[in-house]
């Protein structure tokens, strides 16, 4: 177990950074506490792999310190931090059995024989290894095999956190909440800091506890599952949430109305006091789970041309627009949409969320 | 042009590939290979495209028989998962390569190329190299390369699977747009259910080398003809339970192997007395009753994943493994004891072979298959 | 995986076989003619059968240049292989230096053969060569033409320095395929330098490995250039080996029956070892296939 704090980290590639966009971290704090599951989450090119790797020891930060239960770990090996990776590929040694790859972090450390195989035996028994031991390891499936990396990892006893790249990548979409049930498993049972990186928002919201949401090397926002999806405090993390994700419509405030293209939209009256003082660009932001298509514009119904209706097993969505804003709503399947016929749409009030240059204003 | 493919099967180093099979498919038509890995997608657009011939069987291009030409001669133009492009040409010269074989005029070449990379967003990379752009944009190069040949026959062997999550959904919305204006027949290939809803189309469900079913998409969908098209067409798989249905005092109950009881109501009484296979899918699996008929089930929980706005949970009954899916999070430990409700409205009957004997009422109207 | 059928690749390859066929095949076929015939004069042949197998397989002279010819190529895959292995390591693998160390390396590879020969010869000469010269400055009764032992060794260190470059550089491009990532993964696991070799690198190279031994067994079993530039097979014929011996026979002997038996025996022989080689390669360490 172990508490990583960093503080003011910030990581450029370049020498000699000049100007923000030359570093591929910008500054930020940001801690782990002890025995959490955790997510980076963000596109390609963000920053969460650099972050990764500034934590295992990998890359050493051009800014900044990290801490590790309060004791400065910067210019210290990988190996010396008590650490475990996981990668996008199983990384195992071929010409070794199951058994041996499980014990070689052990006996390069001279633990006595003894101990090596109760350990061993433990860590295969929670990962469901045991009938696997004496198998070579080539010769497994790449969801085994990655199962074998993660033993590694958790064999030795001093771990303190264990670091996840993709894991998932390689691994046959059918199989891959069999890794995820282990993972689970493992952090009920080892209370281990688990830090997990990837660009698949549905791996990281199932997999953590707290999940950061990373763009252009800056944390945008930190928070749990369900704040990120009820409460997105930027318009990436509305868009880049949920499937599909929120709804962003730019838009003016006027007169207690929100103007999208020229349409009139009910807002609360929160919201239009707060977007009446804004100065910058504003943005309407409402997920499509919290939108209903009906016929008539009572109730604030929006008019619209329905664009496309996908039919998705127990619910629809509906792809509509006002003007040229693309807006998407999600309807049940017993909901009958007429792309031809009057269509509106209603946002529900409370779930509305106004964006001023991108940063949410009125999260509760 | 319609391609059709009579009794095709592929055997290679004495592993069968592809079982015999029979497949239509028609001029402007969509049509998903839906199937896990190693279930024969990659190997049935091999034999589409003419780079594998099949061990048996003849493939048809408006009646003429075309199983020994070569791909060469072949109209078609193929998209691969990883992104393959001439790494030496520009973004320009890859997308117009097919059009200087075809020998157009550099006009038209010039024409057909803007075009075709405006509708892909890539226009102002033209001058690029592929090394210098990002995964989407050398996606988009390939598409656009396999897209300025206006072939018969566009192949898409999962295109989208090694991009980023949103990546995705963007592509796919700008694939359905292109789709819609061709006059070509597209093929395209991937594993996950909610890809081929999605697109809409025809969907073909192959299954270890079989095709399970194949339909339009909604068809296949609400009426899986058998439990590898109701396996395969859902993501989580469709739950299967064996059950009894016993006649008993007038009314049918139904037993499941540890003895728990339900009363038989709604379509599935219009079931014989007999064994049967129930498929439930998650969506139907709730952790609150949705009607006072429905089927209560208690386990415990093997695994609870909340997805911001849904839970997954994973509850292990007897030794069966069911999935519900539910609105909101409610989060469980693993080893919690739980009771799911089936919705009793949208239960699938296959009988013990795994054929389908009856599916749910949808809008009203009842067929059992088409 | 079969390809749709296509006749016109034949054609391509027609020229090809033109000339494998006359400077290989039609060659071989005449050697095997020869080698049943006993040829007094161009016009007088006797066929013998395997008259001339039964001699070559009895020669004592042949068998002492066999066994010189086995030590010979032992010694150089005993050396060439780990050095090449360890050269590789140390060359360096990112940055501009990268460019130089190959270029430098490979220089040995692009020099003639038998000019490769007439340099060492001069700078082994005890008198006006820089090498052999320093040898005996220092103390070391060192003579190639005199001495066999010195000539074995200035042989053996020719053919290292010559190929010893092959080696490191196939070993280099099979290194540079190994992902960062089990370097990382080894060096979380605690791994030390040698186990990072033993289990990740060593088994890794597996294949360039493979290409390595075949190469150079088969080049350093048919040496001829180097040791008759050299040393012309002495002192005495303690570096004659098999390939300068077999040409004695056939052309100053002018014995073409039994030169041509022993060709084909030589040619299987070689053909066996590599064999043998490539399965040993292939198996070791692999356990169950899926």
């Amino acid at each position: 177990m172990a508490r990583i704090d960093m503080q003011g980290i910030a990581h450029s590639y370049i020498p000699k950074p000049k100007q923000e966009a030359d570093y591929a971290v910008k500054r930020l704090d940001l801690n782990w506490e002890n025995g959490g599951a955790y997510a980076l989450l963000g596109p390609s090119g963000c920053g969460k792999t650099t972050l990764l790797n500034i934590i295992s020891g990998i890359l050493d930060p051009s800014e900044g310190e990290i801490l590790f239960d309060n004791k400065k770990v910067n210019g210290l090996h990988t190996r010396e931090r008590n650490i475990a990776q996981v990668f996008q590929f199983p990384v195992i040694y071929d010409t070794m059995t199951v058994y041996d790859n499980l014990a070689f972090p052990l006996r390069n450390r001279k633990v006595p024989e003894q101990r090596v195989k109760i350990r061993v035996q433990e860590i295969a028994e929670i990962l469901d290894l045991t009938s696997d031991l004496g198998k070579r390891a080539s010769g497994l499936n790449a969801d085994i095999k990655q199962i074998i990396s993660l033993g590694r990892g958790l064999v030795r006893e001093d771990v303190s956190a264990i670091l996840f790249d993709e894991p998932l990548t390689v691994i046959d979409p059918h199989v891959k909440w069999l890794i995820r049930r282990q993972l689970k498993q493992i952090h009920e049972q080892l209370d281990l800091t688990m830090i997990y990186v990837t660009h698949d928002q549905l791996e990281a919201l199932t997999f953590a506890d707290k999940v950061n949401v990373m763009l252009d090397g800056a944390v945008i926002q930190q928070g749990t599952p369900e704040d990120l999806f009820e409460a997105p405090a930027h318009t990436y993390v509305g868009f880049f949430i949920g499937s599909p994700g929120m709804n962003i419509l730019p838009c003016t405030i006027e007169h207690g109305h929100a103007l999208v293209e020229g349409q009139k939209i009910k807002i609360p009256a929160a919201i239009s006091k707060t977007g009446a003082a804004a100065q910058g660009s504003l943005k309407l932001g409402i997920r499509p789970e919290f939108c209903d298509i009906t016929s008539s514009s009572e109730n604030g119904g929006v008019p619209v041309r329905v664009k496309k209706v996908e039919s998705l097993g127990n619910y629809h969505i509906v792809t509509a627009k006002i003007g040229e804003v693309i807006i998407k709503v999600k309807v049940p399947e017993k909901a009958q949409i007429n792309p031809d016929s009057d269509n509106h749409v209603i946002f529900s009030q409370d779930h509305m969320i106004l964006y001023e240059n991108e940063k949410a204003l009125n999260l509760q | 042009m319609t391609i059709v493919l009579d009794s095709i099967s592929l055997t290679s180093n004495g592993e069968p590939y592809i079982y015999e099979s029979h497949l239509t498919l028609e001029r402007r038509s969509l049509n998903v290979l839906l199937g896990p890995t190693l279930s024969g997608k990659t190997s049935l657009m091999r034999i589409l495209a003419g780079l594998e011939r099949p061990t048996t069987g003849k493939i048809l291009v408006d009646g003429v028989d075309v199983t020994g030409v070569g791909v060469r001669k072949r109209n078609i133009a193929m998209v691969y998962q990883e992104f393959i492009n001439y790494s030496s040409h520009t973004v320009y010269n890859n997308i117009a390569s097919p059009l200087r074989l075809q020998k157009l005029k550099k006009s038209e070449i010039e024409e057909k190329v803007q075009e075709t990379a405006k509708m892909l967003h890539i226009e102002d990379m033209l001058d690029r190299y592929p090394s210098e752009l990002s995964g989407g944009q050398q996606q988009r190069c390939a598409m656009a390369r396999a897209f300025v040949k206006d072939a018969g026959l566009l192949l898409l062997d999962e295109p989208l699977v090694n991009l980023d999550y949103k990546l995705r959904e963007e592509l796919r919305d700008e694939m359905q747009e292109i789709f819609k204006k061709r006059d070509t027949i597209v093929v395209y290939a991937t594993t996950d259910p909610l890809e081929a809803l999605m697109l809409g189309g025809n969907t073909v469900v192959l299954r270890e080398g079989r095709v399970a079913q194949h339909g339009s998409t909604l068809d296949v969908f609400y009426y899986p003809k058998n439990v590898d098209a109701g396996i395969t067409f859902s993501d989580p798989p469709m739950n299967i339970l064996k059950v009894s249905l016993k006649n008993e005092n007038g009314a049918k109950t139904g037993y499941f192997p540890d003895g728990t009881t339900f009363n038989v109501t709604s379509h599935l009484s219009k079931l014989d007395p007999g064994d049967y296979q129930l498929g439930v899918r998650c969506m139907n699996i709730g952790l609150k009753p949705f009607n006072e008929n429905d089927i209560k089930i208690s386990g415990e929980v093997d695994l609870a994943e909340i997805s911001g706005s849904e839970t997954f949970i994973h509850v292990k009954h007897e030794n069966v493994r069911v999935v519900s899916q539910s609105e909101g999070a409610h989060p469980r430990h693993i080893g919690d004891r739980i009771d799911i409700f089936f919705n009793h409205d949208f239960i699938y009957a296959f009988d013990m072979e795994g054929i389908l004997v009856l599916a749910p009422d949808r809008n009203g109207s009842n067929s059992p298959q088409s | 995986m079969e390809k749709t059928q296509n006749n016109k690749a034949w054609f391509l390859v027609l020229p090809v076989f033109i000339m494998v066929a006359f400077s290989a095949i039609i060659p071989l076929m005449t050697v095997v003619n020869y080698s049943v015939q006993d040829i007094f004069g161009p016009n007088q042949r006797v066929f013998v059968g395997l008259e001339w197998f039964k001699e070559t397989l009895q020669d004592t002279e042949l068998h002492a240049a066999l066994l010189r010819q086995f030590i010979f190529s032992f010694s150089v895959l005993l050396l060439e292989i780990p050095l090449g292995i360890g050269i590789a390591l140390l060359m360096p693998k990112k940055g501009w230096s990268v460019s130089l160390s190959l270029v430098i390396i490979a220089l040995p590879l692009l020099i003639p053969w038998n000019v490769v020969g007439t340099i060492w010869q001069i700078f082994a000469r005890g008198d006006i060569g820089l090498g052999g010269a320093f040898m005996n400055a220092i103390g070391v009764n060192y003579n190639y033409t005199a001495n066999y032992m010195d000539a074995w060794i200035t042989v053996l260190v020719i053919d290292l320095w010559h190929w010893l470059p092959l080696v490191a550089l196939l070993c280099y491009s099979g290194l540079k395929a190994i992902p960062d990532a089990f370097y990382q993964a080894a060096d979380i696991d605690g791994a030390s330098r040698w186990k990072v070799f033993r289990y990740i690198q060593l088994p890794k190279l597996r294949s360039v490995l493979v290409i390595a031994v075949l190469l150079r067994f088969m080049d350093s079993f048919m040496i001829y250039t180097e040791p008759f530039v050299l040393t012309g097979g002495g002192p005495g014929n303690a570096t004659t080996f098999l390939s300068q011996f077999l040409a004695q026979k056939a052309i100053g002997q002018f014995d073409i029956g039994p030169a041509a038996a022993f060709s084909i025996i030589y040619f299987l022989i070689i053909l066996l070892f590599c064999f043998i080689f490539y399965q040993m390669m292939m198996n070791v360490g692999k356990g169950e296939k899926k």
